[in-house]
């Protein structure tokens, strides 16, 4: 379809999203807003391809995911957020208590495989449904469903280890990275 | 499909390896939230409604193919 203004609005609405899912994908904010940017200029290229009523969150977020991957696979990672530039991208600053967990949450987040991140963020923060995501992703939802589970008990085990009740979780995610080998 | 949430009744004892933990899943839940919505909360930066302002603009000889007389209202 045509890109009328309504269309328009819908893509801009969905910005901000779209940066959200990018720096969670990628942990870096730079490279997440050259994603979103080139997304946008990809929608807007095919725009035709998009069927008016059809999800356009999702449509956006399948551009983005698939760049991402082929981005990711051309470059592994080498420019990781080694000065805190994703930190940066934050608007409110939290205690450094706070500041803390969210760098250990992060770091957790960061070691899971590629396909459980993104099942988890488009699943538990995005909130797309597992049909959705499974869509996004371009596989069956009970691979989706199995993705966020395992994503989810791995996260636990790195930042919680099950059942620890006074933990300090430096010493946590160390022991567990290093029980893990 | 339906999930079954009500299958937490049971108590997972502490250590064990099956069940997760409710309260950490909750936890994980919610970081990943804050951490999301923390970027949604920022908007539209000024860069992409740039963008799309300007690529609204009927590209000037370009290759768009005109096989449909668009109409803009």
């Amino acid at each position: 379809m045509p890109l009328t203004d309504s269309l328009r609005d819908d893509i801009l609405a969905a910005v901000p999203s779209l940066r959200a899912f990018a720096i969670s994908l990628s942990g870096n904010g730079d490279r997440a807003d050259d994603l979103v940017q080139e997304t946008l200029l990809r929608a807007l290229a095919n725009i035709d391809s998009f069927q008016p009523g059809s999800n356009l969150p999702a449509w956006l977020f399948t551009i983005l995911r698939n760049l991402f991957r082929s981005d990711y696979r051309k470059r592994r990672r080498e420019v990781e957020d080694a000065d805190g530039s994703y930190a940066k991208t934050l608007k409110s600053q939290p205690g450094q208590n706070a500041h803390l967990e969210f760098e250990e949450f992060r770091t957790a987040l960061d070691k899971l495989p590629q396909d459980q991140r993104e099942a988890l963020i488009l699943v538990g923060a995005s909130g797309f449904s597992y049909e959705d995501a499974a869509a996004i992703c371009g596989c069956a939802v009970g691979t989706i469903k199995s993705r966020v589970n395992r994503a989810r008990s791995k996260l636990s085990a790195l930042l919680y280890v099950d059942g620890a009740e006074d933990f300090g979780p430096d010493d946590t995610v160390r022991a567990v990275i290093g029980s893990n080998g | 499909m339906k999930d079954f949430k009500a299958q937490t009744t049971k108590k997972s004892a502490p250590g064990s390896k099956g069940g997760l933990n409710q309260e950490i899943q909750a936890r994980i839940g919610h970081q990943l939230r804050a951490m999301y919505d923390d970027v949604v909360k920022q908007g539209v930066p000024d860069r992409f409604a740039d963008l799309i302002k300007r690529l609204d603009e009927p590209p000037q000889g370009g290759h768009v193919a005109a096989s449909e007389s668009e109409r803009r209202d």
